[in-house]
């Protein structure tokens, strides 16, 4: 294992979170404390408790999951993105380096921004609702799980997208859908019973149904269920990666 | 002594179908400074990215250090050094940090004093905290360089170094190549600038169409292939070269007032005496004779010209 490449590529990526603290921490606190001020605050407040917990404290966790997806996918996509746009890439490419530990070194350092900027979020929740966590340890297993996960399917993207519109297609045009209705906002028993059908397709819904749950056992499937998806995206998304690097796909003529 | 770098049959096909190297066999001598020269596309860089693991071949094989570059791609790529050709940079690091983030990536240990001694062997120490989206392309070009050898490689390729570079920082860095040779560092120089590899190089390749033409001393090359001129300068112009001239093989120029003569440096007879004494037989009063020996720039004309 070629350790101070890792941690070169890792600190680099943390370097850049650095520089842009504005636009990479600032940005989502604000944006979700909007939504707490709307949904938990203004429209919250007329709303009727969802299975005994506040409206406001049970959109908490859709809103931490949706952070961590954009952020993870943002960041996985762009550290890898980048180099390729600019040429810089060839020095990673022609480094003693595996590709495990490309994927190391970028993943690890999307996914440790995801999980900076959901905990912000999550203190940042605290201030505006009653937040209480049943299940820490679950918590926080579905935190870094599904960090890791859309890291690790950022960085793909990153690896597909051959310009700049194609490597947001993802994080502006597919995630927010699939996060709204995926039961960020409400319990999908609110739905009629085509629209419950059409969620279950959704895989957000099982990442925020998971997660909601370790905070206050209310779920939409069952939290096991919610855990094996969130590992099966995970296997799928290392095997592309895996095929990917076996091939040099996009990466290598 | 086995060569550092043995390249043996080596192709690159493209997507598109187009082959940009087609079976290229290269010795590479440990410790000597080889200019690879050849025209756009023909195939310089392929051969060089695929050695240092950017570009994957098509077939053949390539051992650096008698490591397969496929199998053990982190031996070789250890000891391998790229200045590759567009002076690609991220913009908003600084020239310290970019530098030190190569050494990492070649799984070296922090040494900020080596760092230090690279940027001030390269007059960049004082910009070491410059971000690179500020720096002049000469300057960036240094930085490039100074990535390359943060990880003391034993081989260095340089695509192109002196592309769009001034002249005196274009000594400078002929100045460099002459201190790594001196260290024990290998060098493989791309250039377009055959004055260049005149200069510094200990052996010339030529590469045209991704084939390698020839691989040659310098010196052997330019005594080979050298050509000399013989210009004679007459006396009186003449209208038409005499027939008693014409087994010389001469051009006339000037209006009539020099005659040209091309010969073979090289030869056993060099045709000189008789021509003179042929002259005077005709009755022209020659004024002055130059002589002058053509060029690597002449020599890889003719050679890539051929290959059309």
């Amino acid at each position: 294992m070629n350790f101070e490449a890792i941690k070169s590529i890792y600190a680099f990526e943390m370097a850049r979170t650095r520089r842009t603290l504005l636009q990479s921490i600032v940005s989502p606190v604000i944006t979700t404390s909007l939504y707490f001020i709307v949904f938990g605050a203004a429209i919250g407040s007329r709303m009727q408790e969802v299975e005994g917990v506040s409206y406001g404290a049970f959109i908490a966790p859709g809103l931490i999951m949706l952070t961590l997806l954009n952020q993870c996918i943002g960041n996985g996509s762009f550290g890898i993105y980048f180099p390729k746009f600019t040429g810089t890439i060839y020095e990673i490419l022609s480094s003693p380096i595996s590709m495990i530990e490309i994927v190391i070194g970028y993943v690890g350092a999307a996914a440790t921004k995801g999980l900076i900027v959901g905990t912000i979020i999550l203190v940042t929740a605290s201030f505006f609702v009653d937040i209480s966590i049943q299940h820490p340890f679950m918590m926080v297993l579905f935190f870094v799980l599904t960090a890791v996960t859309f890291s690790l399917f950022g960085f793909m993207i990153g690896i597909w997208a051959k310009d700049f519109e194609q490597l947001n297609l993802f994080p502006m045009l597919i995630v927010p859908p699939l996060v709204f209705l995926g039961g960020s906002f409400y319990s999908i028993d609110m739905l009629p019973p085509f629209w419950q059908t059409v969620s279950h397709f959704n895989p957000v819904l099982y990442l925020v149904s998971g997660f909601r749950w370790s905070f206050y056992e209310i779920a939409d499937v069952s939290p096991l269920v919610s855990l094996v998806t969130v590992l099966g995206f995970l296997i799928v998304c290392l095997s592309i990666t895996a095929w990917i690097f076996k091939t040099g796909y996009k990466l290598k003529n | 002594m086995a060569p550092i770098v043995s390249i043996r049959n080596l192709t690159k096909s493209y997507a598109s179908g187009f082959q940009a190297l087609k079976g290229v066999d290269l010795d590479i001598e440990e410790g000597e400074i080889l200019a690879l020269l050849g025209p756009n596309g023909a195939g310089k860089t392929t051969m060089i990215s695929i050695i240092c693991g950017i570009v994957t071949p098509s077939g053949g094989t390539v051992t650096v250090g008698g490591h397969d570059i496929l199998r053990d791609f982190r031996q070789t790529r250890s000891v391998i050094g790229l200045v590759p050709q567009e002076l690609t940079l991220d913009s908003f690091e600084t020239v310290w940090n970019t530098v030190a983030f190569s050494r990492g990536l070649h799984g070296c240990k922090p040494d900020p004093a080596l760092i230090e001694r690279i940027l001030k062997d390269l007059s960049l120490y004082d910009k070491k905290d410059t971000m690179l989206r500020h720096l002049s392309g000469g300057m960036r070009r240094r930085v490039l360089i100074a990535k390359a050898l943060s990880y003391e490689p034993k081989v260095l390729f340089l695509d192109e170094p002196t592309a769009g570079v001034d002249v005196s920082l274009r000594k400078d860095m002929w100045h460099l190549v002459e201190r790594l040779r001196a260290s024990g560092v290998t060098i493989i120089l791309t250039t377009h600038y055959i004055e260049e590899a005149e200069e510094i190089a200990d052996r010339i390749g030529v590469i045209n169409h991704g084939q390698i033409l020839l691989v040659e001393e310098k010196k052997a090359l330019m005594a080979k292939l050298g050509r000399k001129q013989m210009t004679v300068e007459l006396a009186e112009p003449v209208t038409a070269i005499p027939d008693a001239l014409s087994p010389f093989g001469l051009a006339l120029s000037g209006e009539g007032t020099r005659l040209v003569y091309e010969f073979d440096s090289s030869g056993e007879r060099t045709g000189i005496s008789s021509l003179l004494s042929a002259l005077s037989h005709c009755g022209l009063r020659v004024k002055d004779i130059s002589t002058e020996q053509s060029s690597l720039e002449d020599i890889f004309v003719e050679l890539v010209g051929e290959g059309k």
